[in-house]
């Protein structure tokens, strides 16, 4: 078979991150005038490796190869300007702009003499009418994209990809916010799209979608390549075994926690916002680490920041120790002793620009008030030194500012930062993400030392080997609704993945 | 090609060192060192600048200044801004002068009006100052306007209220003088043996101010809270920091400052006009971003925010005494603002 079948060629690309593989000899081709489905849990490597081919980070190891020529772009434009685009999961339009000028934001068709060049609207007009006749798309070009749909924006974003002449499309996660009919207008441009010679990546969690559109499947996991399949020889059952197919290591440290009587019981709870979680009920008890699995858009990050006051429920109640309870901000929370660790780190974790000492007390500067208003500055001091030593948080010193630790490290001063507010129920949004190997160890240990002493925790997580190696139980999510709840001890990889698909 | 001996390469290595550590420090401690030249070549120029007399008068000048400031300073690491500091230091200049007046004199807004004791006037312009604060903040916290559109309105709207308040019968629009001896004394007098070994009552009042507003922001959780909310919002919300209370309080303390600073004005300077207090948010945005106070909230030092204003009074003072031109002080002023803010961003910058 020679080079040139292939359009796009990822051959032999490795990417390391300070004690991260994440990529590993990772060899995948792509056939012009295919759907090729890129497929792995969270962290299997498909976005490092969307990332290496935009230039976005540069392979270690590896070649890139377009139409048989070898390529390294510097910047997503030039990938752009050599066909090849991408329409992100999040999309990114200028709302208060016109369907039309957000197709040719940055390289607006001009007119005039000279240095006197005016845009030219007639002409941005008429491709872009062109452009939506191709892909049958009905649209109005001069409408603000602020009042479009999510399905309409990302129409625009193909059309994008279209405009650009591109021989290559990724398309990461594009139903996750679509109806039914959207899919299917979705898939029939992805179908005129193939038939005119472009080759689709199509990422994709979907096993359904999956095996619906695609030609080939290429499964990634723990950042290498698995294999790549002709689409017609795979099954759903099939797709999950190659996905998840390893053993447990020890990477958990030992759980001596013992499960006690029921803290906080959920019933029926339903979020007031649309498209979000709904009719959900649980139990946690004291003692206790509940692991709650799903895939990206489960809905699970709104389930916990609802019980903590930060959204809106519509419907349901939540019982702590017995008694109803109202929470309606995180103030009320956290004096009810529960503590929210972010799954967003950066955005609503950390201050940066303050210390590590600052950072530490902020959730819980009331206890160290004295008389007159006045911080008590010495016991704080002592609490931050204390915790600083207790979670091993590696920094020069508590003035530090919490921006220049690790991520790992910042993620202790987190912990910190909750467990000074004694809570006795912490709940946990993805908290090992981005953080590097060896300090997900010790994270691992701090939160089955709390099990231990008697906290109860809920841990959301998309690694399915940390649910199965911390959780005493794992209730598993689908597009907001609650699909079962396994025994940590002898639920299994297949188990969950066929629990967070169920829907789909 | 010869390689260049290790000895080369160690001298130009520690050379690049000394360089990087020379600039680094001079990124740190720019703004210190803009004044330190400031001062530096002023007294080149004119040695007789390096006086008491000049320092005093620099210090009484900076006085009222520095207390606006510090209110700015506050909301500016709270994440906002405040447009009408100047105009509530207008008006609690313009209230405070019109119930001080002395009993003989004839152009009297209330001629019949038996004599206020002093505290009340000042206290009654601090508080409705610090209403004025309240409200901006409820308007920022509650209908989540940006801070610099509510706080120009309310500019707007409080001089309005200051013009209607001030252009009353009987006598109109007419500056409001004859004010009280134990008022005026507040603003003019000092402690000391003459006007020259002495220390004005403002400088001892806005030194004071400083030392309680940094206690305030580096000792109370209400300090604590608001660099939080300034540097990261979300993250203050979801520690259980009460935002919208603590917006509140520091518009309504920020306010409460610009009353205080406004009745001072009226005192140091004899009298009154609606126009008082104009434009001076922006001399104390000026100033704090010269010291080293983001304006995208969450940084920013007391000591800072003193040097800031300091900085100006020196540049006005100073220069007006080696007899620059106004014109060209007005530009070296404006080159210092962007020149202060694109070396302190360095601090920042460099370590992403």
């Amino acid at each position: 078979m020679g080079a040139s079948d292939f359009i796009l060629e990822m051959n032999g690309i490795s990417k390391s991150f300070p004690g991260v593989k994440a990529l590993d000899d990772v060899t995948i081709k792509i056939r012009p005038g295919t759907v090729h489905a890129l497929m792995g849990e969270n962290g299997a490597g498909k976005s490092t490796l969307m990332k290496c081919l935009f230039g976005i980070y540069i392979p270690d190891e590896g070649e890139i190869k377009l139409a048989g020529d070898r390529v390294a772009f510097q910047n997503s434009r030039q990938a752009l300007d050599h066909g090849i685009s991408m329409i992100h999961q999040e999309l990114l339009p200028v709302p208060y702009r016109s369907v039309m000028e957000n197709l040719w934001l940055g390289r607006y068709p001009i007119k005039g003499l000279g240095p006197f060049k005016l845009i030219d609207q007639k002409k941005m007009y008429d491709d872009t009418k062109r452009i939506f006749a191709e892909l049958n798309m009905d649209l109005d070009p001069r409408i603000w994209v602020r009042n479009l749909s999510v399905s309409k924006i990302q129409s625009i974003e193909i059309a994008k990809a279209v405009s650009y002449k591109s021989k290559v499309i990724i398309m990461d996660e594009p139903t996750s916010s679509l109806t039914e009919n959207e899919v299917a207008h979705l898939f029939g441009i992805i179908r005129r799209l193939r038939a005119e010679g472009v080759a689709i990546i199509y990422i994709s969690h979907k096993m359904e979608e999956i095996l619906e559109i695609s030609d080939e499947v290429s499964i990634m996991r723990d950042g290498r390549h698995v294999g790549t399949y002709a689409a017609k020889d795979l099954t759903t059952d099939l797709i999950i075994s190659k996905m998840v197919g390893r053993d447990l290591s020890s990477r958990f440290p030992k759980r001596e926690n013992l499960p006690g009587d029921v803290v906080l019981k959920v019933e029926g709870l339903c979020s007031a916002e649309t498209r979000s979680f709904r009719d959900v009920s649980f139990e946690l008890r004291k003692g206790e680490i509940l692991g709650i699995g799903g895939l990206v858009g489960a809905k699970r990050t709104e389930l916990v920041e609802s019980l903590f006051g930060l959204r809106p429920i519509e419907s349901g109640t939540i019982s702590l120790n017995g008694g109803i309870v109202d929470i309606g901000a995180p103030t009320e929370a956290i004096r009810r002793k529960m503590a929210l660790l972010t799954e967003e780190r950066r955005a609503t974790g950390i201050v940066p620009m303050l210390s590590v000492s600052d950072n530490t007390l902020i959730a819980n500067l009331r206890r160290y008030v004295r008389r007159i208003g006045l911080l008590d500055e010495k016991r704080g001091a002592e609490d931050v030194k204390r915790s600083i030593a207790s979670l091993r948080v590696k920094t020069p010193t508590a003035r530090t500012r919490i921006k220049d630790l690790s991520g790992g490290n910042q993620q202790k001063v987190l912990f910190a930062r909750w467990l000074l507010t004694e809570p006795e129920i912490l709940i946990l949004d993805e908290p090992t993400r981005g953080i590097d190997v060896g300090a997900k160890y010790e994270i691992y240990s701090i939160i089955a030392d709390l099990a231990k002493r008697g906290k109860s925790i809920i841990m959301i997580s998309s690694e399915m080997p940390e649910l199965l190696g911390m959780s005493d139980r794992i209730m598993v999510m689908c597009e907001g609704r609650l699909t079962g709840v396994l025994d940590g001890a002898t639920a299994n990889q297949e188990e969950i993945m066929r629990l967070a698909t169920q829907f789909m | 090609m010869p390689k260049p001996s290790a000895a080369v390469e160690t001298t130009a290595n520690a050379s690049l060192a000394r360089r990087k550590a020379v600039a680094d420090f001079s990124v740190k401690y720019a703004i210190y060192i803009v004044f330190m030249i400031l001062i530096v070549g002023i007294a080149i120029k004119e040695p007789t600048f390096l006086s008491l007399t000049n320092f005093r008068n620099i210090l009484s000048m900076s006085a009222t200044r520095i207390i606006i400031a510090l209110g700015v300073g506050g909301i500016l690491i709270s994440g906002g801004t405040d447009l009408s500091a100047g105009r509530q230091v207008g008006f609690a200049a313009v209230l405070s002068a019109s119930l001080l007046q002395f009993q003989e004199y004839a152009r009297r807004m209330y001629p019949n009006m038996p004599d206020l004791p002093l505290w009340l006037p000042i206290v009654g312009a601090i508080a409705a100052c610090a209403l004025f604060g309240l409200l901006n903040g409820a308007i920022i916290a509650y209908l989540k306007v940006p801070p610099f559109i509510a706080t120009l309105g309310s500019m707007v709207a409080v001089y309005g209220v200051t013009s209607i308040y001030f252009d009353r019968p009987p006598y109109g629009a007419q500056p409001i003088g004859g004010l009280r001896k134990d008022f005026t004394n507040l603003g003019s007098g000092f402690v000391g043996f003459n006007d020259v070994w002495s220390i004005p009552f403002i400088v001892i009042i806005a030194i004071v101010i400083a030392v309680a507003v940094w206690v305030l922001h580096n000792k109370t959780r209400f300090g604590k809270n608001i660099y939080a909310i300034g540097g990261n919002p979300e993250a203050a919300k979801v520690s259980g920091v009460p935002v919208n209370k603590n917006l509140l309080l520091v518009y309504a303390f920020a306010g409460a400052l610009y009353g205080l600073a406004g009745t001072l004005e009226a005192a140091r300077t004899g009298g009154a006009t609606n126009n008082y207090g104009n434009g001076y948010e922006l001399d104390a945005i000026a100033a704090c971003v010269v010291g080293g106070v983001s304006t995208s909230g969450g940084i920013g030092t007391v000591p800072g925010m003193l040097v800031g204003v300091l900085i100006f009074s020196i540049i006005n003072y100073g220069l007006t005494f080696i007899n620059m031109n106004p014109y060209w002080q007005q530009i070296i002023k404006g080159a210092i603002i962007i020149a202060a803010v694109a070396l302190d961003i360095r601090k920042y910058l460099a370590k992403r």
